[in-house]
């Protein structure tokens, strides 16, 4: 019985199809069977950035209404076979699935793969609220900025009320640099405001742009963006992972007062 | 000013903490800056009645307070108001 994980986090732009895409792919490096389902729909991406974008023939609104089997829909990714997307539709609006057809169609997807990611729209409307039916756990992605925090703080809160027991946290682009001048908010300073359990800190990565301009997921990459989300993929899979430390060329001061986790 | 707020003041990080600290509070309350302004404008109408208060000094917020409820922390109405004249109107 497979596990539905929705990626999600109130405010665009924090990264959450870029999320979706590497830790879905990192869990099917570690020899998953997973599903990668982007629900944003009429702004669909997930499919851009997994490199996928050519393939697509079915998408979430035709397995909704029927109109073929959600096999036809999977497309299956280049790199790993027991990796799938169901893109989104493109020409239609969020008010074309129900949560409870989304909850249908995650029970379904359960009894083939072990992981079904959900990447959730922005906003806390219709999108987010398909999103969130099936899932069972959820990854809260924020950045380091007032403005992303304080939506994940929101998120956190509806996610509550909608009695979902596993929130973890994910801060991403994080820029060390900033953080040690203290000109930018630590993943600790925003653990301690949110108070949720964290699942993974991702640096700052330019690594991040090249592989999404190439529509190839960092994860598994040597790159400090991809070891970061591996982590986060081994997290999910019950693995004990140390947080990166990402000070590796620290000042002798940095280390004096303690290291940060990433 | 301690010693640590004396290296903390360098950076602009701790400014975000404390804003974000403060824009939860009225968010997980549930109470926007726009009721926040109906309540002072009730209580001052109430107050006015009996008590002549300094309307500058006034200052009504949301924040946390202890508590035994919800993992001890729960908002709580604070209310700071100055009085001019307790006797401003008799009859």
């Amino acid at each position: 019985m497979g596990e539905v994980i929705v990626v999600t986090s109130g405010k665009g732009g924090v990264g959450k199809t870029t999320t979706t895409a590497n830790v879905g792919t990192g869990l099917a490096m570690l020899e998953k069977k997973v599903v990668l389902i982007d629900t944003d729909i009429g702004l669909r991406n997930l499919d851009v950035v997994m490199g996928l974008e050519n393939r697509i023939v079915y998408n979430l609104v035709d397995v909704i209404e029927g109109n073929c089997r959600i096999r036809n829909a999977l497309i299956k990714d280049k790199r790993y076979p027991n990796l799938y997307l169901l893109p989104s539709a493109q020409t239609r609006d969020k008010n074309s699935v129900t949560p409870e057809q989304m909850k249908k169609l995650a029970e379904e997807l359960k009894e083939e793969f072990d992981y079904i990611l959900m990447d959730c729209p922005a906003g806390i409307e219709q999108g987010f609220r398909n999103a969130i039916a099936g899932a069972d756990k959820a990854l809260v992605v924020t950045t380091p900025e007032v403005s992303a925090v304080r939506d994940a703080d929101r998120i956190i809160g509806l996610l509550e009320a909608n009695e979902m027991n596993e929130t973890y946290l994910v801060v991403n682009r994080l820029r060390m640099d900033m953080v040690k001048r203290g000109d930018m908010m630590s993943s600790d300073d925003v653990m301690e405001i949110l108070a949720v359990d964290l699942i993974g800190v991702v640096p700052d990565d330019e690594n991040i742009v090249i592989s999404t301009n190439q529509g190839e997921p960092l994860v598994g990459s040597d790159s400090l963006a991809g070891r970061a989300y591996m982590n986060i993929s081994r997290r999910l899979t019950g693995e004990e992972v140390p947080f990166l430390d990402l000070n590796e060329r620290s000042s002798f001061f940095g280390k004096l007062f303690g290291k940060r986790k990433y | 000013m301690g010693l640590a707020d004396f290296f903390r003041k360098k950076g602009t990080s701790s400014i975000a903490k404390d804003r974000l600290k403060l824009v939860l509070v009225s968010d997980r309350a549930g109470c926007s800056p726009e009721v926040m302004e109906q309540i002072k404008n009730d209580i001052i109408a109430v107050i006015s009645k009996y008590i002549e208060i300094d309307l500058d000094g006034l200052d009504i917020k949301i924040t946390q307070t202890e508590s035994e409820l919800r993992n001890g922390s729960v908002p709580a109405l604070y209310a700071n108001i100055p009085i001019k004249d307790m006797k401003a109107s008799k009859k």
